[in-house]
């Protein structure tokens, strides 16, 4: 699979999203920068990382959302190939409107890194099949912005549509709904804000996360 | 010199210059100094800058050693991991900017370390941090916790370091004058690593990074004199954090690092501008030729004085290999950073500065810093305390209670309320840390199966009491702490923090924790490769208890044998590495259960220290043991409930003979470790110890689901957790 993940000033989870990509697929993605207009030819997937790009100024995720590259990200995206958003990847993608919602300062107000148990809510999508019949998983979390927040009425039809991928089993942030993980309606885009890439390693925070790149991978 | 310049030089010289000072820069110039050349002098010549107090004490420290590539006297120190790799070091205080101004202060603490190590090439890899706080119930105490943890949290979380480890203390002692020490440590080839030394006549002086304002003017100057009531008024002095720059500055230096482009880079720290180019011009040999008019500015109408006196953040100064300026400047276009090429170095050993037009200071180099003034403060020993063995205690009339006494005291308290707000795990390497069953931070090296262990250790109850025992045991303890976790000790940084040094009680001090700290650095060979002094940590006359703090690194060869305290399992036996002697003097349950702080602290033996901890390591790596555990503030009590609410699984101890029963619990004897093995290893172990002529006794069988002595009374897990947990959200709100 050949994949690509975006580099904006102060994404700092770039290499962790490099190394679990290619821990997976055996094949080490391209480093885009922002500055740059094109994908690669032939990219598969694209991984927006976390981080504090542009410092989180402004409003999490809002100025890279403007960066010269999202309108190739966007055009990847009406080609309906796979973008995952972790963390501020995710803040990025609700600013860009590739996923709706928005991602609020934590309800307790204070930054929380901890490990988060999750629930799978859909093991359908092309980012979670690999898990199988598996319902529990548990991903770290580390943000300050991560309190998910839409209508009434968007919650619903994720809801409704299976979009919600992903729920906190105890919800540290505030997010409605405990939603840690949602899709786009075609299900090929999602955004959540626990660290799949963070959970690929026995001595580095388990290995739980190793499904989500193993599902992208079954489904390219 | 305006009406407002020759005031403002009067100032300095009033406050900062005391008269031989003053004198001695009037003679070196052979004539009066103009303002920016006194705010020169005062700064360099600072307590902070020139460790004018402290230097004839710090030269008793071993600094070199087989592993040791670069030892003090640069940005940080450098040790050798093998394989090519080195890691980069150093511990810093930003104690007095974070009283005044806890996040900025805090966040520009970690901002300045991080330039420490990465100026020399390494990739930063993992942040650590020691805390004091004054009493809980302090007015202050709640909102300096806060800002302090959000300012740490704020920088090194969206720098993208994770913050792996570290201590935090509350006492009385530190109400008026909190400690914020962070660490900072990296990684780097070790045959591209780069120093403040290499300078050449003839070489461009390059600035890169943030523009300069006219933030933390003499910031370094307010951290080299005492506080009073009006010391809020500094606030303007403490500078302002941008991690985001910091990041990109990260990144830039390393792509710039990985050309054969810098001759030599120091970073603007405490005295920005000033100290950088004099600490270059100084290490190399050169002359220093600045225009002042190139600096990019932030605010208009500067000064030289405030250009050279600013300490604005996330800066750096290079020197380039001549006609590199185009390789620099490309990179840091990238980066959005501001570059300008601002002077060059020259064979004239002097530091010329002009402005507008004009030479506003033309000093020589070396009085500046090499030659800065020296003194030999008068001192005097602390006074002997008695020796309180468990005999002369009374035992506690309720055991369980006491032990959940200790273990909801605030230094034994879980500090999970402060480390959760601490990004751990970016990088992906992070294998322990605070959260974690380790008695050591433990972060791989990226793509081995080797990891560097970290730890920050200090016992001020120890060091108040015996300075010099005191000052062994903090680098005793953390040698212990990197062992327990399986690592071989490399070496440390310090961070030695203290009252007045004009007070010959406070030299006294100061002077015999280093004693301590130096014999113990021989002994262990654990030699100091880089380090901070931060005295006049006093408010209206009172010091805070001396803590040098360490921060200590060493090596797992494979981080699949390391040693963690949480998985102790049914019918594991309980072993205890060590001598008990029930020393309760300066002892955590003296204080916390009888509200006494009194007696010598527990004699530190390095020779034994060296084989128990020898002996432990080894078992780690035959991979006997389940669980190892050092024992430390609350002895056996506190190390065995610790492992009992990490693993789930309780602890039966079992005591018998003469050593009081509170004395077997709640000693601080030193050189002891909890270790664990199945029946079947424990055989093997009690061997291997027989050989090795180290003390080892069985002190009980795990099971249950409690913390029991003798089966005639149990502290439950879940009311230890319970305890354990309580005290942070009660204090923080949450």
């Amino acid at each position: 699979m050949k994949s690509a993940v975006i580099v904006f000033p102060g994404s700092n989870c770039d290499r962790d999203a490099h190394d679990a990509i290619e821990r997976v697929t055996g094949h080490a993605p391209a480093m885009v920068w922002h500055q740059e207009s094109e994908l690669p030819d032939g990219t598969e997937f694209v991984m927006v990382p976390g981080g504090f790009s542009y410092g989180d100024y402004l409003r999490c995720g809002a100025m890279a959302s403007r960066s010269a590259i999202i309108p190739a990200l966007r055009a990847h995206a009406e080609r309906g190939a796979p973008i995952l958003g972790v963390c501020n990847g995710f803040q990025v993608l609700t600013e860009t409107g590739l996923l709706p919602g928005a991602l609020m300062r934590n309800a307790g107000l204070t930054f929380i890194c901890e490990k988060a148990p999750l629930t799978i809510e859909n093991g359908n999508t092309q980012f979670t099949s690999a898990y199988g019949g598996q319902r529990e998983v548990v991903f770290p979390i580390a943000h300050h912005d991560g309190n998910y927040f839409a209508d009434a009425a968007t919650l619903d039809r994720l809801e409704g549509e299976g979009q919600v991928v992903f729920r906190y089993a105890n919800n540290p942030n505030g997010s409605a709904r405990d939603i840690a993980g949602i899709t786009n309606a075609r299900g090929t885009i999602m955004g959540m804000m626990p660290h799949p890439e963070r959970a690929v390693d026995a001595d580095h925070g388990g290995t739980d996360g190793l499904g989500v790149f193993e599902s992208l991978l079954g489904s390219a | 010199m305006t009406a407002n310049a020759s005031a403002l030089s009067q100032d300095i010289i009033d406050d900062h210059l005391p008269p031989e000072e003053y004198a001695r820069t009037v003679e070196i110039l052979g004539r009066a100094p103009n303002l920016v050349e006194l705010g020169i002098f005062s700064v360099m010549w600072s307590e902070h800058c020139s460790y004018k107090s402290s230097r004839v004490h710090l030269k008793k420290f071993p600094v070199t050693g087989d592993k040791v590539i670069q030892g003090p006297g640069e940005n940080a120190g450098v040790i050798d991991i093998g394989d090519g790799q080195a890691c980069i070091f150093k511990m810093e205080s930003h104690n007095h900017p974070s009283y005044i101004e806890p996040y900025q202060g805090a966040a520009t603490g970690v901002g300045g370390i991080l330039r420490d190590v990465f100026t020399m090439g390494a990739r930063p890899v993992a942040l650590m941090n020691a805390l004091r706080f004054g009493a809980p119930n302090h007015p202050k105490t709640r909102s300096l916790v806060s800002g302090v943890v959000a300012g740490i949290g704020g920088y090194g979380n969206c720098v993208g370091v994770p913050t792996v480890g570290g201590e935090t203390n509350f006492h009385p002692g530190y109400d008026g004058n909190i400690l914020v020490n962070a660490m900072a440590v990296g990684l780097a080839d070790a045959d591209n690593i780069f120093y403040a030394r290499g300078a050449e006549p003839g070489q461009p002086i390059v600035y890169v990074g943030s523009k300069t304002g006219r933030d933390g003017i003499h910031g370094a100057t307010m951290a080299s004199a005492e506080f009073d009531d009006d010391s809020a008024e500094n606030r303007p002095t403490v500078q302002v954090g941008d991690p985001f720059t910091e990041k990109k500055l990260i990144e830039a230096c390393l792509e710039l690092m990985a050309t054969d482009a810098i001759a030599a880079i120091q970073d603007m720290g405490a005295a920005g501008l000033t100290s950088s180019s004099v600490e270059m011009g100084d290490k190399g040999g050169v002359g220093i030729t600045m225009n002042l008019d190139a600096v990019p500015q932030r605010e208009t109408g500067m000064t030289a004085y405030e250009m050279m006196l600013s300490e604005s953040q996330e800066r750096m100064l290079m020197i380039l290999k001549p006609g590199k300026e185009s390789v620099a400047e490309a990179i840091f276009r990238k980066w959005e950073l501001d570059v300008a090429v601002i002077g060059e170095t020259t064979d004239t050993g002097r530091m010329l500065l002009t402005h507008k037009g004009e030479t506003v200071c033309d000093i020589p180099i070396r009085p500046l810093a090499d030659e800065a003034p020296l003194y030999e403060r008068p001192w005097v020993r602390a006074p002997q305390r008695e020796t309180i063995l468990a005999g002369d205690v009374t035992p506690p009339q309720d055991y369980a209670e006491a032990i959940l006494t200790l273990m909801v005291s605030p230094d034994l308290s879980s500090k999970a309320w402060i480390w959760k707000q601490y990004d751990r795990h970016v990088m992906a390497d992070t294998a322990a840390s605070s959260e974690d069953p380790s008695d050591a931070a433990v972060v791989r090296v990226h793509k081995t199966q080797k990891a560097l262990a970290i730890t920050t250790d200090c016992t001020p109850r120890y060091c108040g009491a015996g300075p010099v025992e005191g000052g062994k045991q903090a680098v005793a303890e953390a040698w212990r702490n990197l062992t327990a976790a399986g690592a071989d000790p490399i070496a440390i940084t310090d961070c030695l923090n203290f009252g007045n040094p004009e007070r010959p009680d406070i030299m006294g001090q100061f002077a015999e924790c280093v004693e301590g700290m130096a014999e113990a650095c021989r002994a262990l060979d654990f030699p100091v490769v880089s380090g901070n002094v931060s005295l006049y940590n006093e408010t209206n006359g009172k010091a805070i208890p001396p803590t040098p703090a360490v921060g200590a690194v060493g090596l797992i060869p494979d981080i699949s044998k390391r040693g963690t305290f949480g998985s102790l399992a049914e019918g594991d036996v309980l072993m205890l590495v060590g001598e008990s002697h029930g020393w309760l003097g300066a002892s955590l349950y003296l204080r916390e259960i009888e509200g006494r702080e009194e007696g010598a602290p527990p004699p530190v033996d390095l020779k034994v220290e060296k084989r128990n901890g020898d002996f432990v390591r080894t078992q780690i790596r035959e991979g006997r043991l389940s669980i190892v555990h050092d024992l430390s503030d609350g002895g056996l009590a506190a190390a065995a409930a610790e492992v009992a609410m990490a693993s789930g699984t309780g602890l039966n101890l079992a005591h018998e003979g003469e050593l009081p029963l509170h004395g077997f619990l709640f000693g601080e004897d030193q050189a002891r470790y909890l270790i664990a093995a199945t029946e079947a290893q424990a055989e093997a172990v009690r061997a291997a110890a027989d050989e090795a002529g180290v003390p080892l006794a069985v002190i009980g069988l795990a099971g249950g689901d409690a913390l029991t002595v003798n089966g005639e009374w149990a502290v439950s897990i879940e009311d230890l957790k319970r305890v354990n947990s309580a005290f942070l959200p009660a204090l923080m709100g949450g």
